[in-house]
This record gives C-alpha cells, structure tokens and sequence, in this order.
C-alpha cells in the first residue's frame, strides 16, 4: 500500500519536476530543466540574458532553514530539561507525564495553530494580560513576525523533542553520573562530559524529528507568519493551486526540500552508525 | 519394551550451522528419557523437531512406526510443557487445560470434566477460574502440566520445565514429575541441563554436546562409565589427567599414572597409546600405604564434605572429596599424603 | 547534595513547558464560551457559539464536512490497522525475508518525509493515473500515511508476545488460522485498539495533505476550518475547535488507558 502509494508518487514527482509546464496547472510531457533553471537562476524578464544566480527562492530556503534551525534549538533548550525531569520521576509517575507532553501532539495541528494565533495576536489574551499587569503599554506585534513562525514551530513539534530524549536518558545508567561525582565532577560538568555524550544519540533524533518537518511546516508560517516570513511550505503550497500553479516547479522544490532531508537523515544514519562502532 | 520414538539419522542445519548431526536413537514405551547438555548442545532442537516445531533437514522420526518429521505441530499426538509454560495469559487455568481437548472437538460439558479431573491431578482444583498470571510460579508449572496431559498425548515432551522455579520447588516437583509420569504411564521425554535432575528422574538418559549424542544410558551407566571426556567432566566432578596405555584388552586396561604407579582399570578406548584418565574425587581416599603418594596443596572446607587439593609427582592436580567426619584426619597443606583409589575410581576414556 | 538526578531549574521549565502546549488550548476553550460576538471582549459565559455551530449559517458546510471527515477516519483508520497487522506479523513472525530493512524504511517513510512533500507526490500520483480528486483520493492518501502510525503500536505489542503461546497453540492441536484468532489476537488486541484510535485521530487532523488531494468542493472539518480561519478567527470556529480538541483529548486517552490495561495483562 505504501509502495504504491508513496513510493510511486515520490518517484513520480520527481520525473514531474523534469516535465514542462502547462498554464491553468498541470503538465506537458517535454522533458526540460526549465524548473530547476527557474529555481537557481534569473535570465531576465523574457529569459534571453545571460544567467545569474536567482536568490528569491534560494534565500526561502535559507531562511526556511535558519527558523527550522531556531526552533530546533529552541525546542532543545526546553526538551532536553524536560526529558530529563520526566526521565527521573518514580516510574509510575512518569507515563502521566509523558501522557501530558503527548496529548496536544495528538490535537489537531490546524487547531492548535489557530489557537497560538489567538493567544498572541495584538489585542489578544497575551498581550491583554500583559498590558493589565503593567509590563507593556503598548500591545506586542507578534503575529506576521519571524518571531511567531518560531514560537508556532516551536509549540508544533516540541513533544518530537522531549520523546526520544526521554527514551535515552531512561536507559542512561545513573552509576556514570555517580561515579563522575564520585571523581569530583562538579553538576553541570557531569551533565556536560558524561551525560551528554551517552544520550547523544536521543538528542539527535529529536533534533531531526523537529528539523524535519519545521523545514516543510506550512501551516505555521502560513497561519502566523506574513509576507517577510514565507518558507518552503507555502511556495510548494503556492504552485499547485489555481492557475497561477506551476506544478514542474513546485515538484521541483519539492524535490530540493527532500533532498535536503534525506541528506540530514543520512548524515544523522552515519553518525549514529559511527556511535554504534565506537 | 516397545518403542515410542525412533529418531533416525536427523541431521537439522539453519543455514550454513549445523545445529544436529545426525542423531539416531530409540525412546522405548513408558519410559522417562531426559536430553541432558549444556546450552546449544541441539537438546532443545531436537524436542522442538519431534514436536514439530523445527522441520527437520535430513532423516525420519518415527512415532510408534509412523513417520511425523512432515506432520505439522496440530497433528502430531504428542503434547510439550514449555519452558516459560507459555499458559494463555487471556484465558482462565480451567480453559488452559481445556484448550487441547476444544481444538480437538470435545464438547464443553465433556472438555470441562476432563480437564478438571486434570486439575484434580495436579491438586490445583481450587484455582480453576483464577487467571495465570495470578498463580505463583509452581502453580503455573502444575497448570501446563495439566494442559499438556489433559488431550493423553502418546508422548509428553518438557523443554527445561523447572528451570524458572527455585531450588526447594525444583526438588518438590522432581518427585511429582516422575510419579506422574508413572501414574499415567506417558512416556516423558525431558530436556535439562541440570545434571542432578537428569540423574534423579531418568531412567535412561542421552548426553548431548555440539550437535552430537556422546552417549546414552542409565544414571548409574554414564556416571559410572562415561566414555570420553566430555560425559565424564559433564556429570559430576572428576579428575581428568593424560596418561600411557601399555595394554588393552576385555575392556580392562593397563595404564601407568603420573609418578610411575601402574593400575588396572575399565576402559572405553580399544587401543594404547596416550589417552585421558578419569578419577572420580569422591573414589579416592585417605589411607595409610596406599599405592599413591601426593602432596596436599589446598583444603576447601564444603560443610558436609572437605575437598583435598593435591598434586601428584610431577605437578599433576589430583582433588578428592573426604567427609567431613571427627573419624578422619585432615592434612594440611604441604603435607605428604599417601592415597588410595577404590574399586571404579579410575577409567580411561576413549579420547 | 541531591543526587545526580537532580538539575535545578528543570521542573520549572518542564512547568513551563506544559504552560506553552496548554495555554493556546486552554485560551481558545475558555473563549469559545464567550457570550459575545468580538472575540476580543469577554461578554459571559453562553453556549450560543455552540448553537451556531449546529444551527447556524454554516452548519450544513461544517455537518457536511464533519461527515467526510468522520466516515474518511472511520475507513481509513479500520484499512490501515489491517494493513498494519498483517505488516507487522510479516516483520516480526515471518523470520528474515529478502528486502526485510527496505520493508521497514517503506512503512515509515510517512514519518520522515516531510508532509508537504506527500502532499505533492500523492496528487501528482492521483492526476497521472487519472483518478478525479475528491472523496476517494482523500481516503487513499489517509489509509496511506496512517499505516505508520498503526502499525507503531501493534508492531510493539507483538513483539512483546513470545512467540511459545502461537507454538503451545499449535502443539494442543490447534490450527495456524485457530492459533490466530484464538491466542495471538486477542493477546495483541491492545496493541490492535491503540493503533486503531491513532490512526483514526491522525486522519481526523490532517489538514495538509487533504488540502491538496481533496479537490474541488470536498471539504474535511480541518479544510473548511482553514478556510474559514483565512478570512479571520470567529466565535463559532473557536466551538468547533474546542469539540475537535475533545475529541482528540478523548480518544488519546482511551489509547492510553488501553495499553495500560495491556501492560497489566503482559505476563
């Protein structure tokens, strides 16, 4: 089912990406490189100069890559304490919390996103409260701000962060950091010089499992963010509705975006296979 | 005695391992017939090839005359007691025992009865609608016990069945395994690699190490009589040491120990040359003018047993077991003993 | 000296943490009992968005939309468990086959390509074989990427079973099929249930890849709440997000009340 029905289609997708554009969408079946020529280079308006470097669509990547990066940093910062306080609860307790973390995983996105725009739009809840508490007088321009895509990313993929970090530091054998103490290894070095290094493996896959999809998210920069904050989502999003579409093109971007993910998710499979050898 | 179980020539291969190189023996009617070996001897591969688990790769397994070795697992007429027991954790004991008798087509109020008179059996008649898990572990053996007898299979197969259990448990159902076995007159074919247990319930036992039978036979056979090292070092515990063969014949040989003493003893080996000697610690004792003279090294103090490491001339380790009695004096190290080996203390082996 | 389990400062930030996933949640349920027509002024407590959401001007788009999304996640959900067990049994029973590592990349390659790539590659798929998007479409490319989310339970749920009780089954003279339906099953059934409830769940909230394959005119509640939520948030998508929301939350639960109760059945 999923051979034919994801497989194919990516393969599919790929030979798209190589086919000519038909106006109103769709497709003509001439192979040509018109769509990753479109993507990397600019030869004027009526394509007869000479080519030079297109950097509209290469700094969306760009800048698709440094907030998925933000926020994966982000998600980090806050995961990895979070893990790590669940990870050392009694075990009973320790499936509620993980239960808690878990549950607005499963709330629908969408929902959850229209919810954050709720929360921290100009006269929103947020910012009411902040301004009766005294800390602001003016309302905080939040929404349509690169600062909105990154809380929006952040709050979408945070549980992918804290999941398989806990799974590490619940196998971590507390004896090591014991036995650090024990050789006089203050608190934060032990985290730093033991820890770290054993959960390693758990803090990379979470890295990745935010990294990943905040790089093709669509609904938070498209929900939250506005014209400064456009990422990949929304310019493959762009191509394939209406007749402005251009599908070899946003198969092609498309085609980028996975490749940059699988280049991380093999750079990721050789680094763990590398931790495994040593 | 008729047989129950003719293994021939099964040789079972996972790839390029050989895990049973062709094995070829006879279990006879009514009798308990254990499977002893250390771990990955192929003990359990082969209860696991008659049970039909495993396809055998080469050779036939005969149930009472009919070949089973393509039968699937549901048609053969013998049943298995698990290791782990393996009781249905979603069914109740009284429908663990039942379940054999309902996949055979015994009707409910027929499967019920049976299957209680089983649990009367193994005096767990009280626990019939409790659920396995929560028995206690000696509970859960008697149930798969039960289970596995409850359709009368013509041969009761048990795969290390009191391994999980502890050490006062293990011994209590030892006695019930074998008295079972008797009441219902099942041959019982038990895999073990606990050699005291082999040695109290069998009545005939096959010695299994890498793939292979070393030897088959009664407890006091292969105690008494191992043919190679590997059964002598196996069961129980013994001194192995190499030594010159001058003769052989009628089964008896002529050998010459570490320090020159010449001896006659049973033999397994046909010819001279240099072979490995046997000596049973527990047939060597203490004696003024015995025939060997050793000097102790080390006492290990056993409680109802003391053990006396020695060395014979020429720096061959001879241990021997004393009991631990006020009648008998015990040397201590850097003494020179004399020894004196009993009638069967010694044998040669045929490697 | 508290150990070398204690780090202060992680509580707080786990508190913290928490505060950031539910507050939004949290907010948005409050607010969508609120009595009056702005969202931005709190008038009282009133059921009245509730009312509209089933009375109102938009209540045939959104019945009509929660029907396909309802019947898609009740299809694609039972299809994709089934799929899922019969993956699993051939992962984790059927011994080592060839392309066994390429089998397991493939049922979790919905989990790690992004979905908007999916989303692409699946109405290429659909225009290219000619079939019209709509209902039909939706359903294909939801039993498709619940799979994973199906299969994740059950696969750890079998693989907790030894494989002795199929085997003792089989010795008391039961059949491969008996064997099945009569150990096996009902000892993966938590395994089976919770896999169910997220597949159902994961189809309920998808947004992205609908919204490309589902074609002119077909709506699931996340598309029709999208598109409303484009021309600004209302009280009434506000109602409509706090059902969904428990619905989630309700059906999230019981997945995870199920499998507790499994753990205590696991022997």
């Amino acid at each position: 089912m999923i051979g034919v029905f994801l497989l194919i289609p990516v393969l599919l997708m790929a030979v798209y990406s190589f086919l000519t554009k038909e106006f109103r969408g769709g497709v003509i079946w001439d192979f040509t490189l018109a769509a990753y020529d479109q993507f990397f280079f600019n030869r004027g308006l009526f394509g007869d100069e000479p080519p030079v470097i297109e950097w509209t669509y290469i700094s969306i990547f760009w800048r698709s890559i440094w907030q998925a990066a933000l926020a994966t940093v982000a998600c980090l910062l806050v995961g990895f304490p979070t893990a790590w306080f669940i990870a050392t609860r009694p075990p009973s307790q320790r499936s509620v919390w993980l239960f808690l973390i878990t549950i607005p995983y499963w709330v629908n996105l969408l929902i959850r996103t229209v919810s954050l725009k709720f929360l921290i739009r100009d006269n929103g809840p947020l910012n009411e409260f902040l301004m009766g508490l005294g800390v602001i007088t003016d309302p905080l321009p939040l929404v349509n701000t690169n600062l909105a895509v990154q809380l929006g990313l952040f709050y979408s993929y945070l549980p992918f962060m804290v999941l398989p970090i806990y799974a590490a530091v619940e196998r971590y054998n507390f004896a090591l950091s014991e036995a650090a103490a024990d050789l006089y290894a203050p608190r934060w070095t032990i985290l730093r010089e033991v820890v770290l290094p054993v959960v390693k493996p758990g803090v990379v896959a979470g890295c990745l499992l935010v990294f990943v999809p905040s790089l093709g998210a669509f609904l938070a920069p498209d929900l939250l963010g506005g014209a400064k904050t456009y990422m990949i989502g929304s310019l493959i999003d762009e191509q394939f509705k209406g007749s402005q579409g251009n599908w070899p093109f946003g198969a092609a971007v498309a085609v980028v975006l996975m490749t940059l993910v699988l280049i991380a998710l093999f750079l990721q499979a050789r680094a763990a296979a590398k931790g495994a050898r040593e | 005695m008729s047989t129950a179980i003719d293994i021939r020539s099964v040789v079972k291969r996972y790839g390029t391992t050989t895990a049973l190189h062709s094995v070829g023996f006879e279990i006879g009617d009514n009798e308990f017939f254990t499977l002893l070996g250390p771990s990955g001897c192929g003990k359990t591969t082969l209860l696991r090839c008659i049970a039909g688990f495993e396809d055998v790769s080469e050779g036939q397994i005969l149930l009472f005359g009919q070949d089973i070795a393509g039968l699937e697992p549901n048609l053969r007429p013998v049943n298995t007691v698990f290791q782990q027991y393996a009781l249905f954790p979603h069914l109740s004991v009284i429908d663990n025992v039942a379940f054999g008798l309902k996949m055979k087509g015994m009707a409910l109020d027929a499967r019920r009865a049976r299957a209680g008179k089983m649990l009367e059996m193994v005096h767990l008649s009280a626990f019939a609608d409790r659920m396995p898990a929560q028995l206690s572990g000696g509970q859960q053996q008697r149930v798969a016990l039960a289970r596995a007898l409850a359709p009368e299979p013509k041969v009761l197969l048990l795969d290390e069945p009191l391994s999980a259990l502890d050490l006062k448990l293990r011994q209590a159902m030892r006695v019930e395994l074998k008295s079972l076995q008797e009441q219902t007159g099942i041959t019982f074919v038990f895999v073990t690699h606990d050699q005291e247990e082999a040695l109290t319930m069998s009545d005939r036992i096959a010695v299994m190490s890498q793939g292979r039978v070393q030897q088959i036979g009664t407890a006091r056979d292969i105690y008494e009589g191992p043919v190679n090292r590997f059964v002598a070092d196996f069961i129980g515990e013994t001194n192995l040491m190499e030594v010159d063969v001058t003769a052989i014949s009628d089964g008896m040989a002529d050998v010459i120990l570490p320090g020159g003493h010449a001896l006659r003893c049973p033999a397994a080996a046909t010819t001279p040359g240099r072979h490995h000697l046997s000596i049973r610690p527990e047939r060597v004792s203490l004696a003024d003018g015995g025939e060997v003279t050793a000097t102790v090294e080390r006492v290990v103090y056993l409680g109802t047993d003391v053990q006396v490491m020695t060395r014979l001339p020429g720096g061959v380790p001879l241990s021997l077991r004393v009991q631990n009695s006020a009648r008998i004096a015990i040397p201590a190290p850097g003494a020179s003993v004399s020894l004196h080996l009993e009638e069967g203390a010694a044998r040669l082996l045929a490697d | 000296m508290k150990g070398v389990r204690h780090y202060p400062g992680f509580l707080g930030i786990t508190i913290a943490c928490l505060v950031v996933l539910y507050a939004p949640l949290i907010v948005v349920t409050i607010y969508s009992f609120n009595d009056s027509n702005s969202i931005t002024s709190w008038g009282g407590f009133s059921w009245r968005w509730y009312a509209d959401v089933f009375t109102g001007p938009e209540a045939d788009r959104f019945a009509a939309a929660a029907w396909n999304s309802i019947t898609i996640a009740f299809l694609a959900a039972t299809a994709s468990t089934a799929i899922a067990v019969a993956a699993a049994l051939a992962m984790i029973r059927g011994g080592r086959f060839k392309g066994k590592s390429a089998t397991y990349a493939l049922i979790n390659l919905p989990l790690l390509v992004p979905e908007i790539v999916t989303a692409v590659a699946t109405l290429i798929f659909f225009s290219t074989i000619g079939l019209t998007t709509g209902y039909l479409t939706i359903l294909i490319a939801h039993i498709t990427f619940c799979i994973p989310f199906a299969y994740l339970p059950i696969a750890a749920r079998l693989s907790g079973i030894e494989e002795t009780y199929e085997q003792a089954a089989r010795d008391l003279y039961a059949t491969r099929a008996q064997a099945f339906w009569l150990i096996l099953l009902p000892l993966l059934m938590p395994g089976v249930i919770s896999g169910y409830l997220l597949a159902f769940i994961i189809s309920l909230d998808d947004f992205i890849i609908t919204n490309f394959v589902k074609g002119a005119g077909m709506e699931t509640l996340p598309t029709a709440i999208f598109g409303s939520v484009k021309q600004g948030i209302k009280p009434n998508i506000m109602a409509i997000s706090t059902l969904m929301l428990a619905v989630s939350v309700l059906f999230v639960t019981l997945s995870y009340l199920v499998n507790r109760i499994g753990q205590k059945t696991r022997t």
